[in-house]
């Protein structure tokens, strides 16, 4: 199996100290592969995503990123490391145009910039006929699409993604997911938190459950795709430990 | 006539000066959504310190550097830059409300050191000793006022167009990110925290500048000068004229200083003598209510913010809502 590129070991976190979230929890992600957090509400689902991401502080474990300590680096940081976060909500500035979204996200680039705006408008075809317009106008699976292109914008090695269905129909949300697919092809790995189950299990390589802030299970997307013990946990019908 | 001339020249002259504090708010409140509630305090530290480094020889308190004027007024931005410095780092990570009380705070610290450290700037009695550059080739009269209006109306226009460069700037479309969302910034590899801290050091800077040339005007500066007050007449002009917009800005402090000065005119011609006594009360209540009436019917401004759009140099403005 090819060498993690992310690996998260016994993270302790949560928003306010000596009241920890996510109790030890590890996880791995492996390159160009979907690597998914699944979980009851109030898991520490996206707790785990943002102390990734360094939005959060971790307590205790450590997070390694190709090999390098990234353990309390701050988001913004972690971008030039080669590390994207796309927020569940709130992950485009609406009050821009699609293309100054695009540009600032692009301003890392330098003298590639313009091809790599090419590059994205083509990849997005329909954000490209929309350039001038603001992304405030923009349907909730183009806005999701927006993010992901800004994440990309960025030429990340690993892109973090919260959620990206939330509030998108079935149809748009098939649409995310597929394109997040994509990405894995062009060597991008992707952790994803998701809610939709049945739809990101189907894309995903390797799935982690989450229940109570800690680890349950993890194994192939598609070995837990059949799981009784993931609906269980996954619905809130066992308690912590019994997996 | 040349009376009626003259107070033109005079009131021109204070709005305009108050259109450059408006328009150091809107860069820190309009385009970066930072919460300044202690304006005053960065006003204040322009004036006070013009006075004491360009001002003459006094006894009892600070300053008779006599520097080159345009140097102390240089250095009275400097200094209310430094304040902004010092100011940002302890509060900037404070958010909308929480900013707004911390930096009311500092502005009311402000007010009472000036008013209460003698050997600092005068105390109650303020600065005093200050020549105003030029008076011995101009004198004190309408020719004086009719030249510093016209700096004061350079420096206007010099502001404003530094700041148009800044809005159609990536920089400024990084300022209007982190209004917007400023997780998602940080997400793209953006610092909000230290953008937040140039914009606002930026924003008081041009606020000093105002104050400097609101002490050199006056040649005096007294704690009378920076109360709490000056505060809420420099977010009156932003929010009617237009938050995020910098001719909304000019114009929000020329049309509020026009209504402040009308009104207690108004008050002192027409009123009852009994309602003359509490005129300035009167007034505190009319800006009140231009406040809180503008944020319920019409909170984006006479002139709202447009959406800049700047591509290989060529700049379009639209107004927000056209998409």
């Amino acid at each position: 199996m090819a060498e993690a590129i992310l690996q998260a070991t016994a993270i302790t976190a949560g928003y306010v100290p000596d009241l920890p979230i996510l109790r030890d929890v590890s996880l791995t992600v492996r390159p160009a592969q979907i690597t998914l957090i699944i979980g009851p509400n109030g898991a520490g689902k996206s707790t785990l995503i943002k102390a990734i991401a360094g939005l959060l502080p971790v307590s205790s474990g450590q997070i390694r990123f190709q090999g390098s300590d990234i353990t309390g680096i701050r988001t913004d940081q972690l971008s030039a490391q080669g590390i994207a976060y796309v927020p569940q909500t709130d992950n485009i500035f609406r009050s821009l145009t699609i293309r100054q979204n695009l540009d600032l996200a692009l301003r890392r680039a330098g003298g590639q910039a313009p091809t790599r705006l090419a590059q994205l408008f083509e990849q997005f075809p329909a954000l490209a006929a929309k350039h001038g317009d603001k992304a405030g106008t923009l349907s909730g699976g183009q806005r999701q699409f927006l993010a992901i292109a800004m994440a990309l914008a960025t030429a990340p090695k690993l892109i973090l993604m919260d959620e990206p269905s939330a509030g998108l129909s079935p149809k748009a949300t098939q649409e995310v997911l597929e394109h997040a697919r994509t990405l894995t092809t062009q060597g991008v790995s992707i952790l994803l938190v998701e809610q939709n189950v049945n739809q990101a299990l189907r894309l995903a390589d390797h799935c982690f459950i989450l229940a109570e802030g800690r680890n349950q299970l993890d194994g192939p997307a598609e070995d837990l795709r059949d799981n009784k013990i993931v609906g269980d946990i996954y619905l809130g019908n066992r308690r912590m430990g019994v997996a | 006539m040349i009376g009626v001339i003259s107070y033109l020249v005079f009131f021109a002259t204070t709005a305009s000066i108050l259109a450059i504090a408006v328009l150091g708010l809107n860069l820190q409140w309009g385009n970066t959504g930072l919460f300044n509630g202690g304006v005053v305090a960065f006003f204040g530290a322009g004036a006070y310190a013009t006075l004491i480094l360009g001002g003459t020889a006094q006894a009892g308190h600070l300053g008779g550097y006599g520097i080159f004027y345009p140097l102390a007024l240089l250095g009275g931005m400097v200094v209310a830059g430094l304040m902004a410095w010092i100011v940002g780092l302890l509060t900037l990570r404070l958010r909308h409300d929480y900013l707004a009380i911390a930096t009311f705070g500092v502005a009311v610290a402000f007010e009472n050191l000036m008013r209460n450290a003698e050997w600092l700037a005068g105390g109650a009695k303020g600065v005093r000793g200050f020549e105003r550059p030029l008076r011995t080739a101009l004198g004190d009269g309408f020719i004086y006022n009719l030249a510093f209006f016209a700096v004061v109306l350079l420096i206007l226009i010099l502001t404003y167009l530094f700041l148009q460069r800044i809005v159609v700037s990536p920089f400024g479309r990084l300022l209007r990110a982190i209004r917007e969302d400023e997780e998602a910034a940080q997400s793209l590899g953006k610092n909000p925290a230290r953008i937040r801290l140039i914009a606002f050091i930026t924003g008081s800077v041009i606020l000093g500048l105002a104050g400097g040339l609101y002490g050199t005007f006056y040649a005096f500066v007294s704690p009378q000068d920076v109360l709490p007050t000056l505060t809420f007449q420099i977010w009156a002009m932003l929010i009617v004229g237009g938050a995020g917009n910098n001719r909304g800005a000019i114009f929000g402090a020329f049309l509020i200083w026009g209504a402040w000065t009308a009104s207690g005119w108004a008050l002192s011609r027409f009123a009852p003598v009994e309602v003359q006594l509490y005129t300035g009360s009167v007034q505190f209540i009319l800006i009140g209510s231009v406040i809180v009436g503008m944020l319920m019917w019409r909170p984006q401004g006479f002139l709202p913010e447009h959406l800049v759009v700047s591509h290989k140099g060529k700049t379009k403005r639209k107004q927000q809502g056209e998409y």
